[in-house]
């Protein structure tokens, strides 16, 4: 690390959504040609921070100081001036432009005759830089390419320099869509423009990523920095520890009365993508993992089980009603608009039919009924689904499919960003109604909870590789079904 | 007391009310208090035919954002023609008449949706070619031809018990229905859950399909009713009878507190927006200004007031 | 601990080759649905393969293409201009009264309503209104001015204006010209201006462009205010052809303008746009009509045909999308 004034220094940064407490008074100061690997769990903060720092996102508070020079009207195109890049997870690139034209967004500066000429040239150079035989036409359609050329894109567009300079550059999952080989040209040259003097906040999951290519470790937990130093003095361990994802460990439940290998059988279903003869089963009163990396096709199985229900095809089968438990809230699962209990009762109109007219008493009953079993803290059910906190929305749609006459629910990773008091609440719900006869897909990216599963099954690229049972259950299995190359498709159950 | 008064006034209804009080008391301020009764009377007959269209509109954009039937003009003037033509000027088949009205908008309706499911384009243009396509239909099967009401018929529909036509009565009745449908029955809370989110209604097990074909036939029915409806208050079937009900659709829908971005009808909204409209429009008659002052008018209306509703609705 | 990331990408190269092949027949979809209506006029009517024909035939090509590429612009940004052809119809009034007799007063008036576009742009920007709801208020709008302004048909061209309209051009008719020059004038503008890339882009993914430091409300009046433009020049050369105006010259411009841009290879959503395939399909349409009456169709299903043409031509972008994609 050197002893320079820092490239940027934030200060006392604290930024709130509504009741959450995404950054809770954060100071982080980057020196130039450091490369800082940023880490936590999800809802640490990570996010939050980086949009704060690329000037997407205005804190609450916060002191921001470019090369010592503290900035009052901090915004995005200030940010861009001074030299702030930032590679986000969800792609920024314009689909309908060229690769040219894209890197033409990001440089107000190219204009006038031949600047077609000189953004290719600039972007296409840079691509060259980073990720040699990369195979990518500057005069491409974005949209055309396929989500790996566009991350490489991406990348190689941050990199690029015309007038303004080049300070910091933030990456956040840059890997995601990288296959191993291009992912090693990138952080190659992560340390080439590192030596070169470019600052660098790299957000990663993969641990080993970070310990092999950052300067300096920062985790953060609940919207704060809890430990940071050089890189030196961490190992994987360490850095788990100091996420917080060893305290949890003590929940694992009580082993249940799991197996019942008579129980009738709800599910069976093969992922469109398996190669092999392999395939889900899940039996009355199961409660089933799906694990691996996220995107890796748990959704999609979830979603063809979903649409399958009742019915038999070349796929598999399902032989009950389903509901499912969405992740993605805002997107999947809430009617904005709606009351709680209106919330609740969209699974279950048909049961509220007295006649031709939906009865609201039958409604008010279940919603009553889930509020006090699921415990949703509000006054009044037939409150804007919107006044709950979003671990209180999350319980409404638990209570949606449990609520419902589904006899298998579905859930999509369903814990994403919920408090642990929550989450604590709906495991007992999952044991209690698995133990009546219920049977759970439970897509989770959260290891913990698949020891609440009584078989995991692991996904990579689309299909099963790994089916384990709960007594072999440890993250290393897991680890190592997920990553596993040609050599170990071991089946471990 | 008060709690309720500030609930009542957030109502977005309400200011369409007040706003057709006002335009009223204006018009008879003008005329010295002539014709007061006279005006409200045709002014609610009227709206009813406004409120009717309006409803269709409201299903449909109730759907979620884009979703908007512009055939619906077209759907009127040919349905017109169509119940006219049936019923021959003979009182017994009016029945009839209504059934192929009704049946020729259902037609319309499945058209549409097809449209928009198999090219997978956005409704207004399907809706748009579509009432391209029914205006020449209505040409060449209505051509010239200004068929007469049956005599009972036109007089029900423009009858009046003390001042209140019939017609104004079955549609507040038939709104009233509305608002159950929308609020107590599977098809309209499905109809709301698809217009807000239609992702999450399809996950909730909502056969969101389904409901969309279901919500465009029923527009194009309540089109062709109230196509057979207007010819027979206007005395007779013509393919533009329903041009004006274009903009005074959407018009009656956005000013009455419907959510332009979906998933929230307003039915009693509906109707101030209505008697609103139909009441400033009877304000610049009686004040004798042009056609062009009228149109102005109209549109400047709806611009101002989905400027100051705002568009933003939905929560991200 | 969360595990996420690191998903391979999914790139197979028969999708790269069948994307390509879905760009190159759409690419041609415009070009080939002018050829076949051209061939079919030929067939029907060979005479009119001529310098007089196309001149005849084209006649009202110009003012259609202009409105079709300002609706373009419009759709370009995720928006639909519903108002256009009764904008069009106002222009028209104004030149046929105003820029007649008081040129100065004429053009003030429409510089303002090019501003008036800019300005409804920054609106349904900044209030995130739906633009179908307020340019239908704008259709009654200019539609109300119009009738204010010329209450029965009248009004005379500019005698300039006529004589540039009425020009002939040697050996190529001159509205296949000035189609040429307006194809050519948006291209170079949006598709070769550095700042049409920031343009389009604001259509493709307006968080990006933004997060890029660039204002997304000012792209969207350049947009509107584009269409303003085209929407000018498109009454201007309607009433050069005519000679006087009508309030209702221009209604049908609005589903032309809509169709033509489709036609054209442009998309609703996106930001996917040619303003050189746009003037083909304006071409095409005009044509189009003069193909219904050499085939003798009868007046009354001509409206018909206009939503027939759009029907077909949405469906056959349904098929291409679909070759070679299974999904």
């Amino acid at each position: 690390m050197s002893s320079s004034p820092s490239v940027i220094a934030i200060a006392g940064a604290a930024k709130s959504f509504g009741a959450v407490k995404a950054l809770g008074g954060v100071d982080l100061a980057m020196s130039a040609g450091e490369c800082v690997g940023l880490i936590g769990h999800n809802g640490a903060g990570k996010s939050t921070l980086m949009h704060v720092l690329a000037g997407t996102l205005a804190p609450d508070t916060a002191t921001i100081a470019v090369g010592g020079a503290p900035q009052a009207a901090y915004g995005v195109g200030l940010a861009h001036r001074l030299g702030i890049r930032c590679v986000f997870q969800e792609l920024s690139l314009c689909p309908n432009l060229t690769v040219a034209e894209n890197a033409r967004v990001l440089h107000a500066s190219l204009t006038g005759i031949g600047w077609r000429r000189r953004a290719a040239r600039l972007i296409g150079a840079k691509l060259d830089e980073i990720f040699p035989r990369h195979g990518i036409a500057t005069d491409a359609i974005v949209g055309d390419l396929p989500i790996g050329k566009r991350q490489m894109i991406e990348i190689a567009r941050a990199f690029t320099v015309t007038t303004d300079p080049l300070r910091l550059v933030i990456l956040d999952e840059p890997t995601s869509s990288l296959d191993a080989h291009t992912a090693e040209q990138l952080f190659a040259y992560l340390r080439r423009a590192v030596a070169a003097g470019v600052s660098c906040i790299l957000i990663s999951h993969l641990l080993g990523e970070i310990l092999g290519t950052a300067d300096r470790v920062v985790v953060m937990r609940d919207g704060r920095i809890v430990t940071q130093g050089p890189t030196i003095g961490f190992d994987r361990s360490k850095l788990i520890v100091a996420m917080g994802g060893a305290e949890a460990h003590d929940a694992v439940p009580a082993a249940s009365a799991s197996p019942r290998s008579d129980a009738p059988l709800l599910v069976r279903f093969r992922p469109a993508r398996q190669g092999d003869g392999r395939e889900l089963v899940a039996r009355e009163g199961e409660v089933i993992g799906l694990a691996g990396l996220a995107g890796h096709g748990q959704t999609d199985l979830i979603i063809g089980v979903f649409d399958l229900a009742g019915r038999r095809s070349a796929q598999g089968e399902v032989n009950a009603p389903v509901a499912l438990v969405a992740g993605d809230r805002q997107s999947d699962g809430i009617f904005p608009l709606w009351s709680i209990a209106e919330n609740i009762g969209a699974r279950s109109l048909a049961k509220f039919r007295r006649g031709p007219l939906l009865s609201s008493a039958a409604e008010d009953e279940l919603a009553a009924r889930w509020k006090a079993r699921i415990g949703i803290r509000t006054p009044d059910m037939r409150n804007p689904i919107l006044s709950l906190s979003g671990g209180n929305q999350q319980k409404a749609l638990f209570a949606r499919a449990l609520g419902s006459d589904a006899r298998i629910v579905l859930m999509d990773d369903p814990m994403r960003g919920v408090d642990i008091g929550t989450k604590l609440d709906v495991y007992d719900l999952i044991r209690e109604e698995a133990k009546a006869g219920r049977t759970f897909l439970w897509y989770t990216t959260e290891m913990d909870e698949l020891s609440h599963c009584d078989r995991t099954y692991v996904f990579r690229d689309g299909a099963i590789v790994a089916e384990i049972g709960r007594d072999a259950l440890s993250e290393d299995s897991i680890i190592a079904a997920s990553f596993a190359d040609e050599t170990s498709a071991a089946d471990v159950a | 007391m008060s709690r309720l008064g500030t609930k009542l006034l957030a109502q977005p209804w309400l200011w369409s009310f007040l706003g057709a009080i006002a335009v009223w008391i204006a018009a008879i301020v003008y005329t010295g208090g002539v014709g007061a009764g006279g005006m409200v009377s045709a002014t609610v007959a009227l709206a009813a035919f406004s409120a009717l269209v309006g409803t269709a509109q409201m299903f449909v954009i109730t759907l979620g954002p884009g979703n908007v039937d512009l055939s619906l003009p077209a759907n009127i003037g040919l349905a017109s023609a169509v119940a006219m033509k049936l019923m021959d000027g003979n009182d017994a088949l009016v029945a009839y008449g209504l059934a192929g009205a009704v049946g020729s908008g259902v037609a319309i309706g499945v058209a549409n949706y097809l449209l928009i499911r198999l090219l997978r384009i956005p409704p207004i243009i399907a809706t748009l070619s579509a009432s391209f396509v029914i205006q020449s239909v209505g040409i060449s099967y209505g051509r010239g031809l200004q068929i007469k009401p049956p005599p009972g018929f036109a007089e029900a529909t423009s009858a009046a018990v003390a001042g209140v036509s019939l017609i104004a009565v079955a549609v507040a009745l038939f709104s009233l229905v509305t608002g159950v449908v929308l609020h107590r029955t599977v098809f309209g809370r499905s109809v709301a859950a698809i217009g807000q989110n239609p992702r999450a209604a399809r996950l909730a097990g909502i056969p969101v399909e389904r409901i969309r074909l279901m919500t465009y036939a029923l527009a194009g029915a309540l089109g062709g009713l109230a196509g057979a409806l207007l010819a027979g208050y206007f005395r007779g079937s013509s393919l533009d009878i329903g041009n004006e009900y274009l903009l005074t659709s959407i018009a009656v829908v956005v000013i009455g507190g419907t959510a332009v971005t979906g998933g929230k009808a307003n039915v009693t909204g509906l109707w101030g927006a209505s008697l609103f409209l139909v009441m400033l429009l009877t304000m610049l008659n009686t004040y004798g200004v042009s056609a062009g002052v009228r149109l102005l008018v109209t549109g400047l209306v709806i611009i101002g007031v989905i400027v100051a509703a705002g568009g933003e609705k939905t929560a991200r | 601990m969360t595990i996420t990331a690191l998903a391979p990408a999914p790139a197979t190269q028969a999708g790269a080759a069948s994307a390509a092949l879905r760009r190159a027949l759409r690419k041609a979809l415009p070009g080939l649905s002018l050829a076949i209506i051209v061939g079919a006029i030929w067939a029907i009517n060979p005479r009119a393969i001529s310098y007089f024909g196309f001149t005849l035939m084209l006649n009202l090509a110009v003012p259609v293409a202009l409105a079709t590429v300002g609706q373009m612009c419009v759709m370009a940004v995720n928006d639909l201009d519903l108002s256009i052809g009764t904008f069009v119809g106002f222009v028209g009034c104004v030149t046929a009264t105003f820029l007649n007799e008081e040129p100065w007063l004429g053009t003030l008036i429409l510089l303002g309503c090019i501003l008036a576009y800019a300005v409804l742009g920054a609106l349904i920007h900044l209030r995130r209104l739906p633009s179908i709801v307020v340019t239908l208020g704008m259709f009654f709008v200019w539609q109300g001015l119009a009738i204010l302004l010329l209450p029965r048909p009248g009004g005379h061209a500019p005698a300039w204006l006529h004589a540039l309209m009425s020009l002939k051009t040697p050996i190529v008719p001159f509205p296949i010209l000035a189609a040429l020059a307006i194809g050519l004038v948006g291209h170079v503008g949006l598709m070769r201006t550095s700042y049409g890339a920031v343009l389009r882009g604001a259509g493709g993914n307006p968080v990006a462009v933004e997060r890029a430091g660039w204002s997304l409300l000012k792209a969207k009046m350049a947009m509107f205010g584009l269409a303003g433009v085209c929407g000018v020049l498109s009454g201007l050369a309607l009433i050069g052809l005519t000679t006087s105006a009508d309030a209702n010259l221009g209604n049908g411009y609005t589903l032309l303008s809509i169709a033509g841009t489709i036609l054209g290879g442009g998309e609703f959503v996106g930001g996917r746009i040619s303003p050189i395939g746009a003037v083909i399909g304006a071409l095409t349409l005009t044509l189009a009509g003069s193909l219904l009456n050499f085939m003798h169709i009868s007046p009354d299903w001509q409206v018909a045909a206009q939503g027939v043409i759009l029907i077909v031509v949405l469906a056959a972008r349904v098929l291409i999308n679909r070759t070679g994609a299974p999904r």
